[in-house]
């Protein structure tokens, strides 16, 4: 029964049930989020699959509400400066730590991902307090600092993986030809890692484009995010608008996605 | 110049060079040091101070009291269920991935990514649409004849373990597909050739070899777990009070930043440790460290 040639230890008719098995866990991950896309069609008040009849209703009201216009303006705004504060700074960082080869580089390490580790609420609390002091609640600086910190982890953590696939010695040989170590950066390294730049640049956007528990605390009024109006929208009732956004949310992250997996580096999909 | 002063000149500007090369790492270092780790230390300060500003214990003793206990142990409860649910599911799917063709483990893969990709919240939605008393799948039971009244699949610990279940998945799967990966298959085909049946191979060798990403995945899960906080306070809607809520409600509602802090301190002290000790114990790091 056991299909040696391949190394599966399992009979073909276990294999069955373990294809089976897995389609329906596979569509437990993504049927729930995808169904919600032709639900948004709907021209009634209650989400239903089918929709009942076909319409862009909620489509309207969402690009006709100011609010929901400008909380998408505050957070395409905040993800994009997010991206160019936190892209640089991981990608100095990551550099920086590779070449050096310092003892402290492991305690460096630990520190630029702890943003990762901590739980996110902590952190939340942590900034609300920080910022209350500092007048940088409810204010764009803020956020972006805050989305930064998130964000640039991601970043370090894609170049740092990118760096161990390059071969310094090339960097080296620039140098060795009378390159300055900024321009041999440039002009050598960097279009090397590029791709892991890419990727890196592309999750610090969507995680703060995505990010709820910091923006719940720290971004309100003129400048509350997206996310943040959704959450506050979900806990009230089940508000049909918030599918509309949400299946335009689905399709930015799959069109991403889609120019990640073209132009990005394959090895770094993964982020939490 | 002597050779012995040359190379000391050498080694000197090498030196220094290494200090302006880590010198790079200062921005991000500073950024992440001012906004999350001072802000956390001025928190661990103020956890054990009163409101005069002396030293007390007073929010540590508060968190015996039962509502607290009561948070702790829904959400050690959940995390444990959601953990070990997602073990359940991602170990089958794993190792399908590590065992198919190179066709169907990139269009798993892609299936796994989706959900990490997709954002959290309209993940979360798209559950409360899916579980709501008229939603979808109270419909579609009804309609084939499997329950009589909709079932109460929101707002409660069910919808919350649903949600969160899904949401934690790709950080199983993923650790595991890696410890997979990694194994040898010719142990496997040695067992076989040995005469141990398909069962027994897989039991007594390829699971024991696959441990420690399972380890990894599970303590990956269950500390996210732990201190998660958008999910349960939506499909919870309120009624399922995790450890991060009362976090959130201390200081939201009540303005108690010695209570918060303390909660904080004590949910970092914990998760901490159990990566800690895990670390420690199996070196799960190397399967954390590169995700």
């Amino acid at each position: 029964m056991a299909d040696t040639a391949s190394g599966v230890p399992i009979g073909r008719f276990r294999r069955v049930w373990l294809y089976a098995l897995c389609f329906l866990i596979v569509l437990f991950l993504v049927l729930p989020t995808i169904i919600v896309v032709p639900m948004s069609f709907t021209g009634s008040r209650f989400l239903r699959f089918p929709p009942e009849q076909f319409s862009v209703r909620w489509y309207e009201v969402y690009f006709n509400s100011v609010e929901w216009r400008d909380a998408t303006w505050v957070s395409l705004k905040a993800a994009v400066l997010t991206m160019l504060v936190a892209t640089p700074l991981g990608v100095l960082a990551a550099y920086g730590l590779h070449a050096s080869r310092s003892k402290w580089a492991r305690a460096v390490e630990v520190a630029l991902i702890a943003p990762l580790i901590l739980p996110l609420i902590l952190i939340s609390i942590g900034i609300f307090f920080l910022y209350a002091r500092l007048g940088l609640n409810n204010t764009l600086l803020g956020l972006v600092l805050a989305h930064a910190c998130l964000a640039m982890p991601f970043v370090f953590v894609t170049v740092l993986a990118g760096l161990k696939g390059y071969d310094m010695n090339q960097e080296r040989v620039a140098r060795s030809l009378g390159a300055s170590r900024p321009v041999a950066f440039l002009t050598v390294t960097l279009p090397q890692i590029r791709f892991s730049v890419f990727s890196g640049a592309l999750l610090a956007f969507i995680t703060s484009l995505d990010e709820v528990v910091v923006a719940l605390f720290i971004s309100g009024g003129e400048n509350a995010t997206l996310t943040r109006r959704m959450f506050t929208a979900l806990r009230d009732e089940i508000d049909p608008t918030v599918a509309a956004i949400s299946s335009l949310l689905v399709a930015l992250t799959l069109t991403l996605l889609a120019l990640g997996l073209v132009f990005g580096d394959r090895r770094a999909g993964g982020r939490s | 110049m002597t050779e012995a002063a040359n190379s000391a000149a050498l080694a000197a500007a090498e030196r220094r060079e290494a200090r302006g090369l880590f010198l790079l790492c200062s921005p991000a270092v500073l950024m992440i040091a001012v906004v999350v780790f001072l802000p956390i230390g001025w928190l661990f300060a103020l956890s054990f101070l009163n409101e005069q500003g002396g030293f007390t214990l007073d929010h540590y003793a508060r968190m015996l009291h039962p509502a607290y206990t009561r948070s702790f142990q829904t959400t050690f409860e959940l995390s444990f269920l959601v953990t070990a649910i997602c073990a359940a599911l991602g170990y089958p799917l794993a190792y399908l991935m590590s065992q198919t063709s190179t066709v169907w483990r990139a269009l798993i893969f892609v299936c796994v990514l989706f959900p990490f990709w997709t954002s959290l919240l309209v993940r979360t939605y798209a559950w409360l649409v899916l579980l709501q008393r008229r939603g979808v799948v109270n419909v579609w039971l009804q309609d084939i004849g499997l329950i009589e009244a909709p079932l109460r699949l929101v707002h409660n610990f069910t919808g919350t373990a649903i949600g969160m279940t899904q949401i934690m998945l790709p950080f199983m799967v993923l650790p595991l597909y890696a410890a997979m990966a990694a194994v040898d298959r010719d142990y496997v085909k040695a067992a076989a050739s040995l005469g141990a049946s398909p069962l027994k191979s897989f039991w007594q060798v390829f699971f024991p070899l696959t441990l420690p990403g399972l380890l990894a995945g599970t303590v990956l899960v269950f500390v996210l777990c732990l201190g998660f906080y958008v999910t349960p306070a939506v499909l919870g809607g309120g009624r399922v009070l995790m450890w991060s809520m009362s976090i959130e409600r201390s200081v939201a509602v009540y303005s108690d930043w010695g209570a918060a802090s303390a909660l904080g301190v004590v949910l970092l002290v914990v998760t901490l440790a159990i990566l800690w000790i895990m670390n420690r114990l199996f070196g799960v790091e190397r399967f954390i460290g590169g995700r």
